[in-house]
């Protein structure tokens, strides 16, 4: 068991997605850095599914009741095992009793924390990420505790990994979305020549960004829409949804995230800066 | 031959949009049906991809390569051309239990006063009608529902509430549904349905899908309070009846 010392702002297990259930309505949620989170289960020799905890903002304080392997990634904060700092993408033992303690929040916004095997919290419709009301849980509580499976000896191919991080990107990436010949000249100007910077309301729904553009008064079907889908309303607000993001809007699609963009996204905050690039 | 042109677009690397004319109407429906079975059954894997339906449209979701739209767009217009008449799976009519009881329906006063009929009369409309479900999507278990009679069309609250309570049944516009859980809404409150529409510890946690007819039916408070505990211990029976038969 890891033990919630201190849960932090917001930390939650997830792993690559619930899937098969969309056309109940169910988002297919999962991590929201699937890039980060490749390389801690690839430097674990994880399968690609094996569910880790991603930490929003600040983290938590964890106590380890058995001996395994951990790897930090995404998020860069300052964390400590048994108050020795450690850093991401490289591979640490952790023996029963320690305790690992995040602290400031330096750069990105989600942090991730890998274990060898993963956690084993239940799995709902076929996936172990925190979705209320599909799972009882939205977020790990202080005092609670998470279940894995203890590692004695485990000898990494690779103990240590330099990634081309996410953190430092603000280009992102989008392919023409469903309702993109919809947009006028005035619009792709307004879209694809400047900055925008991410609105407070930004979670693991969706991305608002406070810059509007001209509004867009058409009206059309519901239909389905997709982790990385750029809605644009009727008053011009840009609405990018994310991997808890609702499976059907009535919205324009114009345009549409790509895999690595979507990561890029994930690690930024109120206020930070994005511009976007057509592929 | 089939009858409807159909447009196939690219979205995204992982998801491929496939387009009927922009109506609501239940024969390109039940095209969209009969393509998702066709596939199914000839060329797309359950376990590799999704389908979600939604009134004129169906998107095809590739679970985690990334796809080739070049392959597939001369091939799914192909494949609709060629497919003929497919059964599509087994509807059902659900009848649904509501109290329109006034703790429960909020706006049922209001909209009365909007609409000029009774609050009897608003009762007796919603639940003599037979709706279609059009799409499933907003929330799990969310139902859009086609087929509220043109007396009942009223706009949707110009302040939507913060939190309506799972099972209210709300109308708006030309749509009627149940929230199935808690969550902010715009949409007039007329009733509560005791039976939970998404419900995990279910083998089939939403019994509805798309294509399927619903039909709700007034009961009284102390018939929505045994069904609710029922609800809540997942042993409630449901009205079904076979559709097509």
């Amino acid at each position: 068991m890891l033990n919630i010392i201190k849960s932090g702002f917001f930390t939650t297990v997830q792993d690559t997605g619930r899937f098969g259930y969309r056309d109940k309505g169910v988002p297919v949620s999962g991590v929201m850095d699937s890039f980060s989170v490749s390389k801690i289960n690839t430097l674990l020799e994880n399968d690609e599914n094996c569910a880790v905890l991603e930490i929003t903002m600040t983290g938590p304080t964890l106590e380890f009741e058995q001996d395994t392997y951990i790897v930090l990634g995404g998020a860069e904060m300052s964390v400590t095992l048994n108050d020795i700092n450690i850093e991401n993408y490289k591979v640490y033992k952790v023996n029963g009793g320690d305790i690992l303690s995040y602290g400031k929040l330096l750069k990105g916004f989600r942090a991730y924390l890998g274990i060898k095997d993963g956690f084993n919290t239940a799995s709902v419709l076929g996936s172990r990420s925190f979705f209320k009301p599909i799972t009882e849980r939205d977020s790990i509580k202080k005092m609670s505790s998470l279940p894995y499976t203890k590692c004695k000896q485990f000898n990494p191919k690779i103990s240590k990994l330099k990634v081309d991080s996410v953190l430092d990107k603000i280009k992102l990436e989008v392919f023409k979305g469903p309702e993109f010949k919809l947009l006028t000249d005035n619009q792709l100007s307004q879209l694809f020549y400047r900055e925008f910077s991410v609105a407070n309301e930004n979670n693991r729904m969706a991305y608002q960004l406070n810059e509007v553009i001209e509004g867009n008064k058409l009206s059309m079907l519901t239909s389905a829409t997709l982790p990385g889908t750029i809605q644009l309303t009727p008053a011009g607000k840009l609405i990018i949804l994310m991997k808890d993001g609702q499976t059907t809007g009535g919205y324009p699609r114009i345009l549409q995230l790509s895999d690595m963009a979507m990561s890029i996204l994930a690690q930024k905050r109120s206020g930070d800066h994005i511009s976007f690039k057509l592929k | 031959m089939s009858s409807f042109k159909i447009s196939v677009r690219q979205f995204g690397v992982h998801a491929i949009l496939v387009e009927w004319p922009n109506r609501v109407e239940e024969s390109i429906l039940d095209e969209i049906l009969q393509f998702i079975q066709y596939l199914k059954k000839n060329h797309l894997d359950e376990k590799e991809w999704e389908f979600v339906p939604a009134y004129n449209s169906l998107t095809l979701i590739c679970k985690n390569t990334v796809l080739d739209f070049d392959y597939f767009k001369p091939k799914i217009k192909e494949w609709y051309a060629i497919k003929g008449k497919i059964e599509p799976a087994t509807r059902y009519l659900w009848r649904l239990p509501v109290s329109y009881d006034l703790e429960f329906g909020l706006d049922l006063v209001e909209i009365s006063g909007q609409l000029g009929l009774s609050v009897e009369r608003i009762i007796e409309l919603h639940s003599q009608s037979i709706y279609t479900v059009y799409g499933i999507g907003f929330l799990p278990g969310f139902m859009y529902l086609g087929g509220v009679p043109e007396a009942l069309e009223v706009p949707r609250k110009s302040t939507p509430r913060p939190k309506v309570l799972k099972g209210s049944v709300g109308l708006a516009g030309k749509q009627t549904g149940i929230y199935p859980q808690d969550s902010p809404g715009g949409w007039n409150i007329i009733g509560k349905c005791p039976v939970p529409m998404f419900d995990v510890k279910k083998e089939k946690p939403c019994f509805v899908k798309v294509g399927d007819k619903i039909q709700f039916y007034p009961i009284s408070m102390a018939e929505y309070q045994l069904h609710k505990i029922e609800g809540e211990v997942g042993i409630y029976n449901l009205e079904k009846k076979v559709l097509d038969a």
